[in-house]
């Protein structure tokens, strides 16, 4: 496949792999402390498994997995509140395939669609409108769902379906920011992260600027990342690079996507739809402030949460589950308590069970299991 | 008794009116129209043609054809009807000469029953009555006996078929999933992933356009011509739901051994994998409708491998892994990258990824 074979070189990964082995060889990394660099995204921790990178990289580098995946830091009363809304009676409750899973307190969306309501996947929140451009007798909401990536696509569309004066479309909104998130993992105490690599693709929305603090502030290096197998080794050496002349800086290895002040249309969609929430509850994490955003009053008729009763009872994560030690990278997946055991992809308890791209369902499924055979 | 002289005096029923309605599967006259119309007419041959409640067949023309019998049962819900590279039709025959001929089996009977829903167009039953009597006919299989049910709108999707099958083992041949040993080659006849792409895209709503096709064919010949070129092969499964990585899971677990795949031997089409690319799938999960996935001896390896690429249906045949002594039950993949990562069952279907 052009444009992607090339980063999937695994000559190059060789020399990139040689390249790196030297690097952690003129630096003093003890045995017992590697240097532990996370990935915020959940799309650089499904190339990481799919690829197999992390058997490929010197044991004194660990890679920590990162709150990045929207499904999986998603809480459960937020997916109550989508059953809930999917049950109305002529309801279309159109979602990304990947939500379908996600557990409720009492059931998926999967397990509602089962029962009757009427819940259809799709690829782009316009797929959405046009289900309600087809279906004028019906309400269709859209679950908007997912870091600065997803939010302009639904912000456009929320602009098409007032230029177009469609009545019967709107969103359930829980679209979330990732600079709240990095900076509660930053500040969250018994944290011990030597570097980031930055998110790829919510970077082509906002840029590299917003980072700046984790540099300046921090005293952190970031580098942002593509999602190819050799973007990725790329992004490690450059961390490394970075650990080792002592710079913490914010690097952009991906910019062949990502423009250093993000896309303005895009961007522009975004402040002219959204407005920040005061805070937003994620699953392991708890609230965070300023994490999420909401429609604005403006374009509240097309706000799901205004036009339906919408339950939003807060569900407390079950006690046993430890997803957001996980996901500040205090604990690895295989020291969870539950891990295997009461919590596996068929019966995920945490979120970070449920999607490919959770850190824990990835080590499950693609390879940490070694591992974790000799962490028990 | 000469059925077909028999078959051939009576007249058969015509349907006169353009879809199918509830009296069509009511027991009467309309129902009897429809049968001798759609798949009477498709269908002519000799066991069927009396008309009985079941098909009846002498045990020594079976016996003739090997020791065991072979039975098994398939039912087939594909959604659209119609998909580039075939049918409902085709599909419920291939997929049942199939499962029969994967166990060694030569294919002989099919039974057909269909449940339809009220609103099909006749027309649309003729064409696949016809097509399932093509593919019947090409892999010298005859469907013998059939059953006809039509159900109020909504309670089916548009038409769901169940096939039955019968075939023979010949004398001394025992595949088995459980036979596995390390040191074994693991074969495929072609290219992954075609069918399951093939009915994504033709279901119109992912709006991505491709010239991808199902594989869908009957693999009994080809099996046949296996077979013979390495009698010792251990077992031959059809990769259809769950696709590849699901067979050798399955493999790996009931033969207590681990199963290695190289990821640059195991043929995809660029197309499908682009189109997995896109949509965030993985094309090792894929369904496939006329791939089987071997697990041959190292030392009958290379002739089986030639044979099935002298066969029109393996000609994209090759070796992609190997049995081994590792963790029993594990499927691993050495991916182009030099990396290795763990192929495991699905957990339920795939869904595609959200970025």
């Amino acid at each position: 496949m052009k444009y992607l074979d090339e980063f999937r070189d695994g000559k190059k990964a060789r020399v990139l792999i040689k390249e790196i082995e030297a690097l952690v060889s003129t630096m003093t990394i003890p045995a017992a402390r590697p240097l532990y660099i996370m990935e915020v995204c959940g799309g650089h921790t499904h190339s990481i498994f799919r690829y197999g990178l992390e058997g490929m990289l010197p044991k004194e580098i660990e890679l920590i997995h990162g709150p990045g995946c929207p499904v999986c830091v998603l809480p459960m009363g937020r997916v109550d509140d989508c059953v809930s809304i999917a049950e109305n009676p002529n309801m279309i409750f159109a979602t990304f395939g990947d939500a379908m899973r996600v557990p409720g307190s009492k059931k998926s969306l999967l397990q509602a669609k089962a029962e009757g309501a009427d819940i259809r996947m799709v690829y782009s929140p316009m797929d959405a409108l046009a289900l309600a451009r087809k279906n004028r007798d019906r309400e269709v909401v859209f679950f908007g769902l997912g870091f600065e990536t997803t939010m302009p696509s639904t912000a456009l569309t929320i602009l098409q379906a007032e230029a177009e004066g469609i009545r019967n479309f709107s969103v359930f909104c829980n679209h979330i920011t990732i600079v709240p998130t990095i900076k509660a993992i930053l500040d969250s105490p018994g944290l011990q992260l030597d570097g980031f690599l930055g998110p790829g693709h919510v970077s082509m929305v906002i840029g590299t600027g917003p980072y700046e603090f984790i540099a300046n502030f921090y005293k952190k290096p970031m580098v942002v990342a593509g999602f190819e197998p050799l973007d990725i080794l790329q992004s490690i050496w450059m961390v490394l690079k970075q650990i080792k002349e002592g710079r913490a800086d914010i690097e952009n290895q991906y910019a062949r996507i990502v423009p250093k002040d993000g896309n303005a249309a895009a961007l522009r969609a975004v402040s002219r739809v959204y407005e920040l929430r005061e805070f937003f509850e994620w699953r392991g994490l708890g609230s965070i402030d300023h994490s999420g955003v909401k429609l604005r009053d403006e374009y509240g008729r097309f706000d799901a949460e205004q036009k339906f009763a919408v339950p939003n009872v807060k569900i407390a994560d079950p006690k046993s589950c430890q997803c957001g030690e996980v996901l500040k990278g205090v604990i690895k997946p295989w020291q969870c308590k539950v891990f295997g055991s009461a919590c596996t992809p068929e019966t995920p308890l945490g979120a970070l069970m449920v999607s490919s791209e959770g850190a824990c369902a990835a080590y499950y499924q693609y390879g940490g299991l070694k591992r974790y055979k000799e962490a028990v | 008794m000469n059925v077909a002289s028999f078959i051939r005096t009576r007249r058969l029923g015509k349907v006169n009116v353009d879809t199918v309605t509830l009296a069509h599967g009511g027991g009467g006259k309309a129902m009897k129209d429809l049968i001798d119309d759609v798949f009477v007419t498709a269908f002519d041959n000799h066991a069927l043609a009396p008309l009985e409640d079941q098909a009846r067949f002498a045990l020594a023309e079976l016996a003739a054809h090997g020791d065991r019998l072979a039975f098994t049962t398939d039912s087939f819900v594909v959604d659209p009807l119609f998909f580039p590279g075939g049918n409902i039709g085709e599909l419920a025959v291939c997929g049942t000469v199939n499962d029969l001929a994967v166990g060694g089996a030569t294919p002989l009977y099919l039974s057909c029953a269909v449940i339809a829903e009220e609103g099909i167009e006749v027309d649309v039953l003729r064409r696949i009555a016809r097509s399932m009597a093509k593919t019947a006919k090409e892999a010298g299989v005859q469907i013998v006996t059939g059953d006809t049910k039509v159900v109020e709108r909504g309670a089916c999707d548009k038409l769901f078929i169940t096939t039955t099958g019968i075939g023979v083992i010949r004398q001394r041949l025992t595949l088995g999933v459980h036979t596995a040993r390390p040191g074994d080659m693991v074969l495929v006849n072609g290219l992954l992933g075609d069918h399951g792409a093939a009915i994504l895209c033709a279901r119109g709503d992912m709006a991505l356009d491709t010239v991808i096709k199902s594989d869908c064919a009957c693999l009994h010949g080809l099996i046949e011509t296996l077979l013979t070129a390495a009698p010792g092969v251990r077992f031959v499964r059809d990769a259809t739901r769950g696709g590849l990585a699901t067979v050798l899971n399955e493999i790996a677990e009931a033969s207590q051994v681990s199963i290695e795949i190289d990821e640059a031997a195991t043929p995809i089409r660029e197309d499908v994998k682009a189109f997995c690319e896109i949509l965030g799938l993985d094309p090792l999960y894929l369904a496939n409708e006329g791939k089987i996935v071997m697990v041959v001896p190292p030392g009958e390896a290379d002739a089986a491998l030639a044979a099935m690429r002298a066969h029109p249906l393996g000609q994209g045949a090759n070796i992609i892994g190997q049995v081994g002594q590792g963790e029993a039950g594990r499927v691993t993949m050495r991916t182009v990258f030099g990396g290795r990562r763990i192929v495991d069952m699905l957990v339920g279907e795939q869904l595609p990824r959200i970025c």
